[in-house]
C-alpha cells in the first residue's frame, strides 16, 4: 500500500534533517572551542545525504551517508594572552562559519516541516480511504 | 452480477491505486529535496491510467543499446507505467532537480484528486445499495 510507504519515506527524511540540525547545533555550540578531548580545536562537521531505497517501491527515502569534517581552513586569531596561543601568538579557532550554519539550520527546519506536512496529508488520505462505503 | 459491480468499481479502484503510487513518488521527491544528485521522478498519470484500464500496460519504451542513448525513464515502473524524470526548470549546483514549488503543488493536486476518487467510489457504493434496497 503506497500511502503507508510515505510514512517510511517522510520519516527517513525527518530523521536525516534532524540529524543535520543536530550537527548545526554542535557546530554553533563549539564555534569558539579552541580545544577538545584530543587537545585540538573543534572541526566543523557536515552531514552528507544520500537516497535510501526500500525494497520493491520506486519512492526513495533519505539517509545520512556520512558525517564529514568541514575542509575549510581553521580561523587564526592573533591573541598572545590566550592560553591556547602558539609561540607566535596565534590562536587556532574552529572553522565554523556562523552564517553557513544559520542558513543550514533554516533549510533543515523548512525541509523537516515539509515532510511533516507530507505525512499529515497522507494520514488524512488514509483516513478518508477508510470511510469508503460509509 | 457481482462481476458487473466489480467492473463498476474497477475504474476508481485503479485510479486510486495510481494516485497513491504517485503520491509516494512525490513524497519521495519532497523527502530528497536536499539530497545531492537526486532526480525528481513522476509518472504521466493520464497515460498510466489509460494503460492500466485497457490492460495493455503502457507504451513500449525504446531500448537503450548504447551508453550514448538518452533515456528519460528511470527504469522503475508503477503499476506498469514507466517512472520518468522531471524536466529541470532551475538546475542546482549539486545536481538535485527537485523544485519544491512544483512538488508541493503536485502533491496537493494529487491529494485532492485522490479524495475526489474516494468520494466517487463512496457515492457509487451508495448507488448500488439504493438499487438493491429499492
Amino acid at each position: 500500500m503506497s500511502l503507508f510507504n510515505i510514512f517510511n519515506i517522510s520519516g527517513s527524511a525527518m530523521t536525516a534533517q534532524s540529524q543535520r540540525l543536530n550537527v548545526v547545533a554542535s557546530n554553533l555550540a563549539n564555534a569558539e572551542s579552541t580545544t577538545g578531548p584530543d587537545g585540538k580545536p573543534y572541526h566543523a562537521k557536515q552531514v552528507v545525504f544520500s537516497t535510501a531505497s526500500f525494497a520493491g517501491q520506486p519512492g526513495e527515502g533519505v539517509r545520512v551517508a556520512a558525517v564529514v569534517e568541514d575542509s575549510a581552513p581553521m580561523k587564526m586569531v592573533y591573541d598572545p594572552k590566550h592560553p591556547m596561543a602558539d609561540d607566535k601568538g596565534y590562536v587556532t579557532l574552529p572553522n565554523v562559519n556562523p552564517v553557513d550554519e544559520m542558513v543550514n539550520m533554516i533549510s533543515a527546519s523548512r525541509s523537516y516541516q515539509n515532510n511533516v506536512d507530507v505525512m499529515n496529508t497522507s494520514k488524512a488520505l488514509l483516513l478518508k480511504t477508510l470511510t469508503i462505503g460509509q | 452480477m457481482t462481476s458487473r459491480i466489480d467492473s463498476m468499481f474497477q475504474f476508481h479502484q485503479t485510479a486510486l491505486n495510481l494516485r497513491a503510487a504517485r503520491q509516494e513518488l512525490i513524497a519521495s521527491n519532497i523527502a530528497n529535496a536536499d539530497t545531492p544528485n537526486y532526480k525528481a521522478k513522476d509518472i504521466d498519470f493520464a497515460s498510466a491510467l489509460q494503460g492500466a484500464i485497457s490492460g495493455n500496460g503502457s507504451k513500449l519504451q525504446m531500448a537503450g543499446t548504447s551508453n550514448g542513448h538518452l533515456n528519460s525513464a528511470s527504469g522503475d515502473t508503477v503499476l506498469g507505467a514507466p517512472v520518468q524524470y522531471r524536466n529541470v526548470v532551475q538546475p542546482s549546483a549539486d545536481g538535485n532537480t527537485v523544485d519544491m514549488d512544483v512538488e508541493r503543488a503536485q502533491f496537493a493536486d494529487n491529494a485532492l484528486r485522490y479524495e475526489a476518487s474516494v468520494k466517487f467510489v463512496s457515492e457509487q457504493a451508495k448507488d448500488v445499495l439504493a438499487a438493491l434496497q429499492g
